[in-house]
């Protein structure tokens, strides 16, 4: 003979458990539908104020391995160090696009651009840009000078460029291009003239 | 209002303090370094270092430090007295005290016990009485030298003369080995700090020749020594996978360029073995990029670069040398080797040109860079930074691209050239060219074809052979 206490003990434990079941395959179906459709890796950027600018972006051509002097209007902050990264940031925006001529892996970041004076500019990419970025000689050499040549032609008074991966050193891009010295924006740009072809 | 100020004030006083103590304390904790102690412990589960601290004139050593790399470890402090575990071995110990209870058993430590924090520092002097009662094994303590071997390590050596002409000796070791070796005004010095290294006979090794005519092994500071007297310089090689050190006199120097080359005095041994005792002179120093671990691009779910760089090296060295240049490979195995070390290599070399060897999957343009020099420094004085040491040969390296491009056009094979920050373009300090090998026209695949590997090697051996008189100029 179960006790009546027991019994009733027992039905009260087993509704709670039916009810906290029902509520939590109701709040499983709501984030179903609250979840995106696919994953985006696309770097999250915060709008920016201020008036659209006429700027010349350094864009590579893998092929045929070759730097392109476009010109560009984007929107531009005030700030100096701000403009930089926004330039670097509408110059991965377009390698980030599957028609791009030079093409970098998903989720690839300009983290910031810091301007130290006296013309030495560090540019902090993240993780996912190194870590994704195709291997070889040339292509290296593209993104870097095509980062370095932007920023010099819209920044006036650079003399140096240091390129660090997630706020640390790494010694090359992806196996090839240096990042452990300083890029001289003058041998750059004369390599960048090598590479260029100006439409 | 009031608080405001008195913690401006309070800040500002020890702002003050901090600032001016600071020089003082830097002062001393470099001082400090500088004549830091060290006690180097080997196992088989680890080889490594530890700092020696001083403390009342006896040297003493966290035993926590010491067994951590060993085993499962956990430590517990509670005013004077202080409990470690090891494994299933428990052991305490209380602060200022000698007496120290292991497993049960107790006894004397020939020093106090020091607990400072939750630190527990036990006099060097007792670890051959304290390690075997934690460890439950045999434990060898060099405590002149400050070298502790755990268990049954060691690695023995003997010696060989062989009295040819020039005389040559052989040190096998029963282990691989891998010392700096630094050369001084009549000896060869071997540094082992990683390996258990033990004297097999006497220290003192006497070989009865007059240009090899003794060797010293000894020990101190943790590290293990090998010092080899000899009448002219000497020169190490390495062979059979590090177990043999062959020590033979130096091939003669080079002549002088005009500017000092910066190389490094003390170099690795595994790569001083690449820069072969032969006096023979190399035209080309051909470097096959990346090996090892370190695969390079991915051209193909089967296909690495390093492989590719390493078929065409080999293809180039024989069309080199069946056009009567000399040439070496840095690289003969799939073996990674530090940047810095090719460059040492090279520049210990002085060859004609030093050649590096890239592959990609892009394109069918084989690309020729040199140097992208990187902002620093002004040269001053005969000596170059070591990020410019190609600056002077930068002219002459561009030349030699320039006929190679018009080699390559001449056989129809699609090039380009640039500059290209990569390494150890920056350090070579002779004329240096890379080279990045693309596909035929059929891709990837079309790297294997013979027909290929022949046209691009020969296209180069052709245009180095036109560039020779230029490039052996340059020194």
């Amino acid at each position: 003979m179960i006790p009546r206490h027991l019994l009733i003990g027992v039905v009260i434990l087993l509704t709670a458990s039916l009810t906290m079941g029902v509520y939590l395959w109701n709040m499983r179906a709501r984030v179903e539908e609250t979840r995106p459709s696919s994953t985006n890796n696309k770097p999250v950027t915060a709008p920016v104020t201020g008036a659209s600018e006429q700027v010349t972006l350094y864009v590579a051509y893998d092929d045929p391995g070759i730097l392109r002097a476009q010109p560009f209007r984007i929107p531009l902050p005030e700030g100096r160090q701000q403009r930089a990264h926004e330039l670097l940031q509408a110059l991965v925006a377009l390698y980030l696009d599957k028609a791009s001529p030079h093409e970098l892996s998903a989720g690839s970041e300009v983290r910031d651009v810091y301007l130290v004076d006296p013309g030495l500019a560090v540019i902090d990419i993240n993780s996912a840009f190194a870590n994704g970025h195709r291997s070889g000689v040339l292509v290296e050499e593209l993104t870097v000078a095509s980062m370095v040549q932007t920023l010099s032609a819209n920044v006036p008074g650079l003399t140096r460029v240091r390129i660090l991966v997630d706020g640390k050193e790494r010694d090359t891009l992806a196996g090839h291009a240096d990042l452990m010295n300083f890029y001289d924006v003058a041998a750059v740009g004369q390599m960048a003239s090598e590479l260029q072809v100006s439409q | 209002m009031m608080n405001v100020s008195t913690h401006g004030i309070g800040f500002w006083v020890a702002g003050t303090i901090l600032a001016l103590t600071f020089p003082f304390s830097a002062l001393f904790v470099s001082g400090f370094s500088r004549n830091e102690q060290h006690i180097s412990i080997y196992s088989t589960v680890a080889n490594y270092s530890l700092a020696v601290t001083d403390r009342n004139g006896q040297e003493y050593v966290g035993l926590l430090e010491i067994l951590d790399p060993l085993g499962k470890v956990r430590a517990k402090g509670k005013h004077e007295s202080w409990k470690v575990r090891y494994n299933d071995v428990e052991s305490e110990f209380t602060a200022n005290k000698t007496r120290v209870r292991v497993h049960g058993n107790d006894f004397d430590l020939p020093a106090p016990f020091l607990l400072e924090g939750n630190r527990g520092l036990v006099p060097l002097s007792s670890l051959s009485l304290l390690l075997p009662r934690i460890l439950g094994g045999p434990v060898t303590f060099h405590e002149a030298s400050r070298r502790l071997f755990i268990g049954t390590v060691g690695v023995r050596f003997a010696t060989q003369i062989n009295k040819t002409i020039p005389p040559s000796l052989v040190i096998n070791f029963s282990s691989p080995v891998n010392p700096v070796v630094a050369t001084e005004p009549g000896r060869l010095r071997m540094t082992f700090t990683r390996e258990p290294l033990l004297s097999s006979d006497s220290p003192n090794l006497n070989f009865d020749n007059k240009i090899i005519p003794s060797a010293i092994y000894q020990e101190q500071d943790g590290t293990a020594e090998i010092t080899v007297n000899g009448s002219s310089p000497l020169f190490a090689t390495f062979s059979n996978d590090g177990r043999t050190i062959t020590i033979a006199p130096a091939p003669r120097a080079p002549t002088p360029t005009t500017q000092n080359t910066p190389s490094s005095s003390a170099m690795p041994a595994a790569f001083s073995a690449l820069t072969n005792s032969s006096t023979k002179r190399y035209f080309a120093v051909i470097d096959a990029a990346h090996g090892g671990e370190d695969r390079g691009a991915i051209l193909s779910p089967q296909l690495a670069e390093k492989d590719i760089n390493l078929i065409f090296a080999r293809r180039l060295q024989q069309e080199l040398e069946s056009r009567g240049m000399p040439a070496l490979l840095l690289r003969n195995e799939d073996t990674n080797l530090p940047e810095d070390k090719r460059a040492n290599v090279a520049n210990s070399l002085h060859p004609a040109i030093y050649i590096c060897l890239h592959a990609t999957a892009q394109g069918t343009s084989i690309g020729l860079y040199s140097a992208l020099l990187p902002s620093g420094e002004e040269i001053r004085g005969p000596f170059l930074p070591w990020n410019q040491a190609q600056s002077p040969y930068l002219v002459s390296s561009r030349n030699a691209i320039k006929i190679l491009t018009t080699e390559f056009q001449a056989n129809h094979v699609a090039s380009h050239n640039f500059s290209a920050s990569l390494k150890p373009l920056n350090n070579i300090s002779v004329p240096a060219i890379a080279i990045e090998l693309a596909p035929p026209q059929d891709g990837v695949p079309g790297f294997n074809s013979v027909e290929y590997q022949q046209l691009i090697t020969a296209s180069m051996a052709m245009g180095l052979s036109e560039a020779r008189t230029s490039l052996e100029a340059v020194h």
